[in-house]
Parts: C-alpha cells; structure tokens; sequence
C-alpha cells in the first residue's frame, strides 16, 4: 500500500486536487481511502456527492469508545474509502489533538484491515505544519509519501518550503520522503519554469502541471469530481495524468529546503523576468 | 564524633567547596549557578541570581505555578469550592499534601477534605472543555451551595484556549455566587512564585472588599502568609486572642472567603510569608491605605518582637501591658526548656533549603537552641527575600516577571483610611519601620554558604563537605538525605509534627530536635552498598 500525504498552502486547492487525482486513481481500478484532516472535514465531499459524513471525532465524542468502523467510513465514487477526522469548531480546543486521536483510533479500529485489500491512502491536511497534530501524518511511518499543492503566488512557495522544512525533519528520522511538488495554477507568469526551479532547489521534480480551468469549480458546484462530473472534458484528463504520474512515481527524496534569501532571489528572478 | 572540619576531604572553607561544586558544571551551566550560590557577607550583602528559570536536566527543589496558586494561596481556605480544570493528576496532587489545617466553627462547611476536578478526558482537549467546566461548576453548587467557587486552570487549559474567567463570569450571573478564574497554567513562571503572585491578584480583585463588615474590636488586623501547616495559625490566633487584637482574616491559613471579603476593615497587615504574599499587602495599602509590616512567630524572641511591634503600632498602654504579661509568662516557659535542652543541642550544624521564607525563620528558632545555620537558600525567593527590599529598584524585570499581571491599583477614595495613612506618617518619623524586610542574608554569619534553588549535585556536596547534624527541606528531598545518615526535617510539611509557631510551638519544636538529633538511629545501621558496593549485572544478547 502507497501512503501518502498532501500538504500546502491554506486554499491553494489541496482537498480538490486530492479528491480529482483520486477519482483518476479510481477511475483505473485502483482501491484508494482518503482521510480528511482537517476540523472543516471537506475533503471527501466531491468523492460523497455532497453527502453529509459523520467524522471520527464527532462520532467518537457521542458514541464513546465503542465505535465500529462501519460507523466512520463512507464509500464514495469509485469505491473509495472516505474518511473525516473532524475537530472542534473555531476558536475552541485542539484541532491538532484531534487529528493524532483520530488516527490512531483508525488504526486501532482496523481501517486498514488486509481484507480492504487497499491500494493507496490518501491523508489531506489542513494548510501549513502549524503544530506537532498537522504533522502526525507524516510521523510514525503514517505517511510515507509527500506532495506539496503549490503555485506560483508568493505566499504558497513560502509555505511550500515551510513544509520541507517539517517533511525534512521527519524524514531524517523516518521513512517519510518529499514526492513532488504539484503546480495548481493560478495562471502566474513564468509559473512552470518558476515551479521546476523551486523543484529541483528543493532536491525534487514539479509532479505535474495542472492549468486552471472553471470546469473544476463547476464540477464542485454540482459536488463532484471532473472526472465524474465530465469525464470528457480536457480538465478531467489532466487529473488522469497527474494520477498516472503519481502511481509510476519513483523519485523519493528528503527535501533541502531554501534558506528565506535564496527563495526571495528565485522569485524576484522569475518574477522580474517576465 | 568526627571533627567537622576534617571531613571536608582537605577543603579550607566554603570558597573551595563552592569552587568544587562549580567545577563539575559545563561552563555555561557553571557560570549561572556561581551567580546563585554565594559566600555570605551580612555587612556588605552580595548579589544572588534568584527567581530565575532552572536549567533543564538539573534536579531542582521547584514547584509549578499551579501548586503556588491553588496548593499555597487557595488551598487552605474552607468554604471556597476549588475546582482544578485538567486532567486529574493535578488536582488530586495538590489536596492537602501541605497540612494545611482548619478548624470549621459549629454548623460551618469545610470544604477541604474535598478534592474537585474537571477530569479532562483527551476528548475535552480536542472540543475544549469549557462545557465541561460549566456542568462541575453547576454540579459542585448543586452539591454544596459554597459561599464561592474557583477555578485554577493547568498547563493543557492554557495550551487549548479555554476562557475560564469568561466562564466564571457567565456562571457567577446565573448561579449568584462569587466565581473567579485562576490562570495559573503549571508553565506560567518560573516557580510556584508566579502562582503566589497570580492568587495575590485574583483575591485581591474579586474578593477582598466586598463585604464592609461592622467593627469587631479596637485593634483590627489581618496575618498575611500564614498556611497554619500543623495547627501553626491556631497558637498565633490564640496569642492575639489573649492580647486583644482582632484578626479580621488570615491569608490564608484556618481562612474563610468571607473573611478575605471583609480583609479592608483591618488597621494593620501583618505579613508573615512575605515572599507569597506582600503583593496583597502592597495593594491593600495602596487601595484602603492599610499599612503593613514584616512579622515573624517562628521563634520565642521573634514572636516576642512581633508582639511588641504590633503594639507600639496601636499605641495603646493597655494592650502593651498584657503584651508584655503575655511575653513574660511564656518566656518563662520557653527559658525553662531551653535550659534543659541547650547543652544537648549546642554546637550542633543546621542547615535549610525550604520555601521563600521559612529557610529565614527557621534560622531564629535554631539560634535559640544553640544551633548554627551553615547553609541555607530559597526554593522559589527572588532578590529582595535573599538581600532585602532594598534591592527592589535594581531587580531586573525579564520576560518571566512581564508574564504575570502586575495589577494596577488606585486609592479607593471612599473607603481609603487616611487615619491610617496619618498614623503611619508620624510613626515613621519616630524611626517605627514598615514594609521593614531586611531578608535573609543579612541575618546569615559571615563566609556561611546561600544557595538559590539547590539541586541534588549540590546538596550531597554541602553534606559531604559539613556533615550536617540536621537538614531541613521537603519530601522531595528527604530520603536521598537520610540515606547519608543524616535526619531530615520537613519544614513545608513538618513531617508529623507541629505546630512549631509562636511560644508553644517553640517548645515543641526544640523538644522534637533533641529528638531527631540525639537519636542513634541513624549510625547504627549502614546502608547496604557500603559493605557490597558493586552491583553484579550481565547482559545477554538475544539474536
């Protein structure tokens, strides 16, 4: 089984991108279960058709202990998987708590029991590695593969190399390496070059290029993937690919993130450039 | 018996004892700790680095912030409902481990024997636990309908962001009582000091001066810093008592919250802890324009001044004679022992690490016995507890002092007693001393060894080097000490014992030192690894 997880900037499109990319893994005959980590829990809505799911934690807090695994998993589009940490509401407790008890009780409960016979995990993390909770993912072996959501604004290649920075420290300790960065356009100038260059500074490769396109928010409107919502369209084939990409993915690396200067510098030469 | 000077492994004085325990340090380590452990000088007092963070690894004396606020300050008062919000560990290890005692009036609730706690579960660190909060509120009330309730928040709460004082406020409207927050989170300061600070400033805002009670007597006054561990506060009580002054409240000690809500109307704040408590004192006087000065019951003469302190301050002839009478007669009684007990004792080594007061107070009793304090330090003292209130102006104020709240207090125009003020005025130009604290170093002999916030390393070096016949400190430290031989005597807890306050307590004291003292115990059985001193182990590898 591949486990792994995908960081990134807070909106950069992390839980779209996820869900679309699955969809194509699905789509192949690949069986895939996504946890959604993050306290909003939308990180499967596009793959339950906008169904409403019960999250671990919220199940947990109502049900006590005794919880059966049929109670928290959904199965979505494709046959996949679909789970929700779940977390407080804003402004109370702890959403990083949340996300390592909810982990752990998945995997007390069996979630990956041999009988699912699953294929690929998918975990989907709320923004940045803000506290040691945002980084359970990647601690203890959970995660073993990283992608980074990225694009060519300022702000999400700072957060980009902010979790190098984590992904790294895990790493070294650990099993977890850094994938690949996933561009998200935002239809920035010099965006793929610029992407590539932060890649490779980064000791890996731009995983694929996913040019913007409003079919993906019209697919989200209607609570779907592309891939289901328009399987024709020419969006739905680049999740395709980037799912292809993904699965015959073998450059694992411990990521070298870029001191502030040297970040600055590729930005002001990239975006100077143009 | 041994000669002391020759079992210091050839060491002249304390300069190359302390240069040894240095020694051992890394340098950086070494160069903090030389600024806490200091060749005394009571003519020309030197600097000591008290109130500081201890470095991490080193096995330090300290308590958290938590245990200062609802352990010290909070926990001895009965009628108050304490509610721990954390997991259990914290609230359970906080009831009445001190001995703190109390003693309810006929029909009065003591709610001590007690132990409240919101049991966090992990589910209430992820959703918050404020719900949780509410409902023990709602049940401690429904249970016991408590003249007050408060809540002391532990390191978790702090960390997750529970408004405990926004609860407090909401809970206090609906059930109609006095409900406070402490946020006294374990982290929060250096020591349990900052928890001190941190209750002094709670109790000052919500509760003292709520209730303007009538007059009770002539000569109204407040004990501050006073905990009653071993029945202490009931021979004070009994000495005012006989005298004729009245003790409005005791901070906190055999203390109610009504009596704190009704402190305002004393004449005079007499402070016996001064390191836990003189913040309230400094408020009170600031507010109501209550005077306050520097008391201490431990000890026969040391109770003797304080009496006639009090008494000059009130100037009254009548209350001066039986001041008087009173001292003679138990002098009396304290002569007669110290005579019988003096030639067993005289000569014998003390030595103390306890508290921010009672390492000082506890040196006046020893004296009286003939003992000699060759060591002694603070666990939780700042400056001006080693050097005196004159350092005051020259404390540096670092990140950890910014931390806690420093009240800002204006002058209560209705209720500010300018009598008082006025007779303060005229009593300090007279040479009478308030806010008098000259700390402890003063009061050490000269080339005698002060040590803020001894550890382990440290401690077993001063016994090897002095061989002490006594040492005095808490729990924590008890049975590494005896296991050297050597007796140790609680003084957070006094072990068994107490009260050991004021002239009684005196008596008592000295009696249980011939005791410990004079006992063979100690030398008639070795520990087993001085006759087999290796440990035989093997290890196997499993392939």
């Amino acid at each position: 089984m591949r486990k792994i997880a995908i960081y990134g900037k807070g909106g950069i499109g992390k839980s779209t991108t996820t869900q679309n990319t699955v969809a194509g893994l699905a789509e192949v005959g690949k069986k895939v279960k996504i946890v959604g980590c993050d306290p909003k829990a939308d990180s499967t809505r596009l793959l339950l058709g906008g169904m409403a799911q019960k999250t671990v934690l919220d199940t947990l807090r109502l049900e006590g202990e005794d919880i059966d695994i049929d109670d928290i998993v959904r199965v979505g589009y494709g046959g996949v998987r679909c789970v929700e940490s779940g977390g407080p509401e804003p402004g109370v407790g702890c959403a990083g708590r949340g996300i390592i008890t909810s982990i752990n009780l998945l995997e007390q409960l069996g979630a990956w029991d041999e009988k699912y016979q699953i294929d690929y995990t998918f975990y989907d993390v709320l923004g940045d590695v803000v506290c040691g909770g945002f980084a359970m993912p990647i601690r203890e072996g959970k995660a073993e593969e990283i992608y980074i959501v990225v694009s060519g604004e300022m702000m999400a290649m700072y957060a980009a190399n902010n979790i190098c920075k984590g992904v790294k420290k895990y790493a070294e300790a650990g099993v977890v390496r850094l994938g690949g960065l996933i561009c998200n356009s935002r239809k920035v100038d010099n965006e793929r070059e610029m992407i590539e260059e932060l890649a490779k500074r980064l000791g890996t490769k731009m995983i694929y290029f996913i040019p913007r396109d409003n079919m993906v928010q019209k697919a989200e409107i209607n609570r779907k993937t592309v891939i289901e919502f328009e399987p024709a369209h020419q969006q739905a084939n680049e999740y395709r690919a980037l799912a292809k990409a993904i699965d015959e993915n073998e450059l694992f690396v411990i990521p070298t993130p870029l001191p502030m200067e040297e970040l600055e510098e590729l930005l002001i030469d990239f975006g100077l450039a143009s | 018996m041994e000669k002391k000077k020759e079992s210091g492994k050839g060491l002249s004085g304390p300069i190359a004892l302390r240069e040894e325990i240095l020694k051992k340090y890394p340098r950086k380590v070494a160069k903090k700790r030389a600024r806490s452990v200091i060749v005394n000088d009571p003519e020309a007092v030197p600097e000591i680095l008290a109130n500081v963070r201890t470095v991490p690894g080193i096995i330090t004396q300290r308590g958290c912030t938590y245990a200062g606020c609802k352990g010290v300050v909070l926990g001895p008062t009965r009628d108050i409902v304490n509610i721990t919000h954390g997991p259990i560990g914290c609230g359970f290890y906080s009831w009445l481990t001190r001995r703190n005692q109390t003693k309810p009036a006929e029909g009065e609730e003591n709610f001590m024997t007690y132990s409240f706690s919101t049991d966090m579960q992990e589910e209430n660190i992820v959703f918050g636990g404020e719900t949780r909060l509410k409902n023990a509120i709602r049940e401690a009330y429904e249970n016991f309908k408590p003249a007050a309730i408060s809540i002391f928040s532990t390191c978790p709460v702090g960390l997750i962001g529970d408004d405990i004082h926004a609860i407090a406020r909401e809970m206090k409207k609906e059930l109609g009582i006095n409900i406070f927050g402490f946020s006294c989170e374990g982290y929060r300061g250096v020591s349990q000091s900052a928890g001190h600070h941190i209750a002094n400033n709670g109790i000052f805002t919500h509760v003292v001066g709520t209730d303007d009670k009538e007059r009770l007597g002539k000569f109204q006054v407040n004990l501050l810093g006073e905990y009653n561990i071993g029945g202490d506060a009931f021979e004070i009580e009994r000495l005012f008592e006989e005298v004729g002054l009245t003790l409005i409240s005791t901070f906190s000690g055999n203390s109610t919250v009504k009596s704190f809500a009704a402190s305002h109307t004393a004449d005079l704040n007499m402070v016996m802890c001064y390191r836990s408590i003189n913040y309230i004192a400094e408020m009170m006087e600031e507010k109501y324009g209550i005077p306050w000065v520097k008391v201490n019951f431990i000890g026969a003469d040391a109770t003797a001044k304080s009496l006639r302190k009090i008494a000059e301050y009130f100037g009254d002839k009548k209350l001066s004679a039986k001041v008087e009478e009173v001292i003679a007669r138990e002098f009396g009684k304290v002569e007669k022992v110290i005579a019988e007990l003096k030639p067993k004792l005289e000569g014998k080594l003390a030595m103390m690490f306890v508290g921010g007061s009672r390492a000082h107070h506890y040196q006046e009793l020893f004296k009286e016995i003939g003992v000699n304090t060759v060591s002694a330090g603070y666990e939780f003292a700042h400056r001006d507890d080693y050097e005196g209130r004159d350092v005051l102006p020259s404390i540096k104020i670092d990140a950890d002092t910014r931390n806690i709240e420093n009240l800002n207090v204006t002058k209560d125009e209705k209720r500010y007693r300018s009598d008082l003020a006025k007779k303060k005025e005229g009593l300090e130009k007279a040479g009478y001393q308030f806010k008098n604290y000259g700390g402890m170093m003063a009061d050490m002999p000269k080339n005698s060894l002060v040590i803020d916030d001894i550890n382990h390393w440290e401690t077993e070096k001063l016994i090897e080097y002095y061989k002490p016949d006594v040492f005095c400190a808490g729990i924590k430290e008890k049975y590494v000490v005896q296991k050297y031989g050597i007796p140790l005597k609680q003084l957070h807890s006094y072990d068994y014992g107490g009260p050991y306050a004021a002239f009684e307590g005196a008596i008592n004291f000295f009696r249980e030192m011939e005791r410990m003292l004079n006992t063979r115990i100690w030398k008639l059985v070795d520990a087993p690894w001085k006759n087999e001193p290796e440990i035989v182990g093997s290890i196997t590898i499993e392939n």
